[in-house]
């Protein structure tokens, strides 16, 4: 079996959610209905909502269950920005290093809402410049209907500053979103404590099955939705409910608290050995974003001298699985946004790869790397020469 | 071996990687990305890099069995190939863009970087054959005529055909139709490609036009007399009959054709079909897909395009030029066109030619 260092794509489902989905694949019942079987279904489907809302810190009924975290994202992007249309704000602010589920619906709204985006800039680390989004504030307060930072990269793992957005909006009256997807289960997340008007997360990237996630939404606040019909989820999210997937993903929730320290020992461990391992079997790889907080299992790395899809492709061939981590158009990789945002050169950006560790991670995979990583390299500096 | 598949998404490089993989090669399938503004959808037999096409490359690559990726030589190619096209217009001669591709990046850029990653060679869907020999590895013509594409692969170097493997070469387009249906490839129907990739109108008239502009200019019968206008020369080739929009007929009603185009003066003469007879073509830039070849006189053939007839001639090379020498006269041949020789059905090389005579 090929070695596996792309958990931040997707991780494996753990095997109580494979389990759990299993078994109420073979149960009958929509949710929605009233007799037996759908209360039955019912039970168990809001029991994995509290599971979730345990996790998250928030009050279960400000779970609203998705397909996706995409999904999750646009719904709360564009249900808040709506929402301050009707008031006459306009603005989106947004970091530049988000994910396309939020960098692509941001440009939605400014095409076809007449939006207007405003993006945040990072520093070298990848750390958004807070006191940029101060000085927005400060000048376009009544305007903006909508901030939305992510609380931690895909790409390198660099942890945001969420509480001091929040601090930083909350004097204004700006609702703030923050897109969790990729910290949800590698660092504890509180939905209160934050006082976030929303978050994305999604199940596939902590062990439950894909096609689904969660918006949380702050009680009491509703928004425009972007699916009508059945009016299930507080109206916001129509839609039969996914019951199988949904209480997978709560039972991976819980699998994933119940050992948390220890897994993140464990996962930050490993990091750590693959990390320092390829920096000193290559001196002038440097990591991404090392002197900033980062989640535990995420290596961004540039390598100068090669070209990322030739590094994938061979050590793909030697049977290692890792990526850029940055989205591809058209299948041709494209110089990573969030490298460019942090002062890569486009040559640099595109000699940038991910390793990410997850839950199964084990030695054996990061030694595995650490083995061909130097012969990869050469390989892929030769081709580069070409 | 280990083996990098040329993947275009057509049912020819689906079925080679195929077979390369199924012999025991290690196969990895990689799509050329060549457009930097890549059309969403094919339409009929027109273009060969839409998005369409690199998803059916990776769904047969799944199919399969292999690894595949993309490479972005969208640079390369535009660098190599389309700006040589316009270059080759706008100096008044008709250049083969395929030739061209696989000249610079099929068998070079990719091959190079194939190698350099320690890959032992590439492999595409190529009508054609190669043989192990006294001369080394020698290029030849496919079984099949209709579909032989050894012209466009004339262009490789020894080194080049020494890391080239084309499995299709002993067989008919129509048994690689019946065994991509068999292998359960879903591009076994898939329409032939034809035109430029690049110019996906099929206009390429039109498609120049846009880049080289309007440059209006006279239109010379044979003795030097001006019987129209053109809206640039480079739109003409050689032997055209059609679309020449004159008014003034001649003498004998007899149809005129194009028998020069001289872009330095931006004219176009026109005059009697057995004016356009060539019978000596002299050919520059000569690449050998074998041993070279000397001053000595050898019989063989030449073509001179893609899906041409092998014409007899006496050939040899002098003074850095390759010389053909026809046994019978040919009607319309322009500058720019690719003449590959043949000693039988081996590629002996080819050239580019430069100047022709009566």
């Amino acid at each position: 079996m090929p070695v596996y260092l792309d958990h931040a794509a997707t991780t494996p489902m753990a095997d109580v959610a494979i389990e759990v989905m299993t078994d109420q694949l073979a149960k009958l019942g929509n949710p929605s209905s009233l007799h037996s079987y759908g209360r039955e279904a019912r039970k168990d489907l809001e029991g994995a909502r509290e599971e979730v809302a345990m996790a998250l810190d928030c009050h279960p009924s400000e779970i609203i269950f998705t397909a996706s975290g995409t999904e999750a994202n646009n719904t709360a992007l564009k249900g808040l920005y709506w929402k301050g249309q009707e008031v006459g704000r306009n603005v989106v602010v947004i970091s530049a290093i988000e994910h396309h589920a939020i960098l692509d619906p941001a440009q939605w709204l400014k095409i076809h809402e007449g939006a207007e985006v405003i993006e945040i800039g990072v520093d070298s680390n990848g750390v958004i410049h807070l006191d940029e989004l101060e000085d927005v504030i400060s000048r376009r307060a009544d305007e903006i209907a909508v901030i939305s930072i992510m609380s931690s990269n895909n790409e390198t793992g660099v942890i945001q500053p969420i509480d001091n957005v929040v601090e930083l909006a909350r004097s204004a009256f700006i609702p703030v979103h923050s897109d969790a997807v990729q910290s949800f289960g590698k660092v504890l997340l509180s939905f209160s404590q934050l006082e976030l008007t929303a978050m994305s997360v999604s199940a596939h990237k902590l062990g439950g099955p894909i096609g689904v996630g969660a918006l949380v939404l702050r009680k009491g606040l509703d928004v425009p939705a972007l699916l009508h019909g059945g009016g299930q989820e507080r109206d916001i999210r129509s839609g039969t409910f996914n019951a199988p997937a949904i209480m997978a993903f709560a039972a991976a929730v819980q699998e994933t608290f119940l050992d948390f320290a220890e897994r993140d020992a464990r996962v930050q461990r490993l990091r750590l050995q693959l990390e320092n391992g390829i920096l000193e079997r290559v001196p002038d790889a440097y990591v991404n974003g090392i002197k900033a907080p980062r989640l535990p299992g995420i290596i961004n790395i540039t390598i100068p001298g090669t070209e990322s899809d030739t590094l994938l492709l061979l050590l793909d061939n030697e049977g290692i699985a890792c990526s850029t981590g940055s989205a591809c158009t058209a299948g041709v990789q494209r110089p990573s946004h969030v490298l460019l945002a942090m002062g890569h050169t486009e040559r640099l950006a595109r000699s940038s790869i991910r390793f990410s560790i997850g839950a199964t991670s084990t030695e054996f995979d990061v030694e595995q790397a650490l083995l061909f990583l130097p012969s990869v390299i050469e390989r892929a500096r030769m081709a580069n020469l070409r | 071996m280990k083996l990098i598949a040329a993947m275009s998404g057509g049912v020819d490089s689906a079925v080679a990687a195929a077979r390369a993989h199924e012999v025991g090669h290690d196969v990895i399938g990689v799509h050329l990305a060549l457009s930097s503004n890549p059309q969403k959808y094919r339409s009929g037999a027109r273009g060969c890099c839409t998005i369409e096409d690199s998803h059916d490359a990776r769904r047969a690559a799944d199919v399969i069995g292999i690894p595949f990726y993309i490479w972005d030589m969208a640079e390369e190619f535009h660098e190599g190939v389309v700006e040589n096209f316009i270059a080759e217009y706008a100096a008044g001669r008709t250049p083969n863009p395929c030739l061209r591709c696989n000249e610079k990046i099929k068998f070079a850029a990719v091959l190079d970087r194939a190698r350099a990653m320690g890959f032992d060679g590439v492999i595409t869907g190529h009508y054609a054959i190669t043989r192990e020999g006294e001369m080394g590895r020698t290029l030849h013509r496919a079984i099949d005529d209709s579909k032989d594409q050894s012209y466009v692969l004339s262009v490789l170097t020894t080194g080049q055909i020494a890391g080239a493997n084309f499995p299709l070469g002993e067989t008919t387009k129509v048994d690689v139709r019946k065994e991509a249906k068999a292998r359960g490839l879903y591009v076994a129907n898939k329409p032939d490609s034809h035109d430029i990739c690049f110019v996906p109108s099929g206009d390429n008239a039109g498609w120049l036009h846009q880049r080289l502009g309007s440059k209006v200019g006279p239109i010379l019968d044979q003795d030097g007399v001006h019987i129209g206008e053109h809206k640039g020369a480079y739109t003409y080739t050689i032997g055209q009959r059609k679309g020449l929009g004159l008014s003034v007929p001649t003498i004998d009603g007899s149809p005129r054709f194009v028998l020069k185009v001289e872009p330095v003066t931006n004219t176009v003469v026109v005059g009697p079909r057995e004016d356009l007879a060539v019978s000596r073509m002299i050919g520059e830039k000569t690449v050998w897909c074998g041993p070279a070849v000397g001053p000595e006189r050898n019989r063989g053939f030449v073509q001179i395009r893609a899906h041409g007839k092998p014409l007899a001639c006496t050939y040899y090379f002098d003074n850095d030029s390759l010389v053909a020498e026809l046994d019978e006269p040919l009607l319309g041949l322009a500058t720019g066109q690719q003449m590959a020789i043949y000693d039988g059905d081996r590629v002996v090389g080819s050239a580019t030619i430069c100047e022709t005579q009566q």
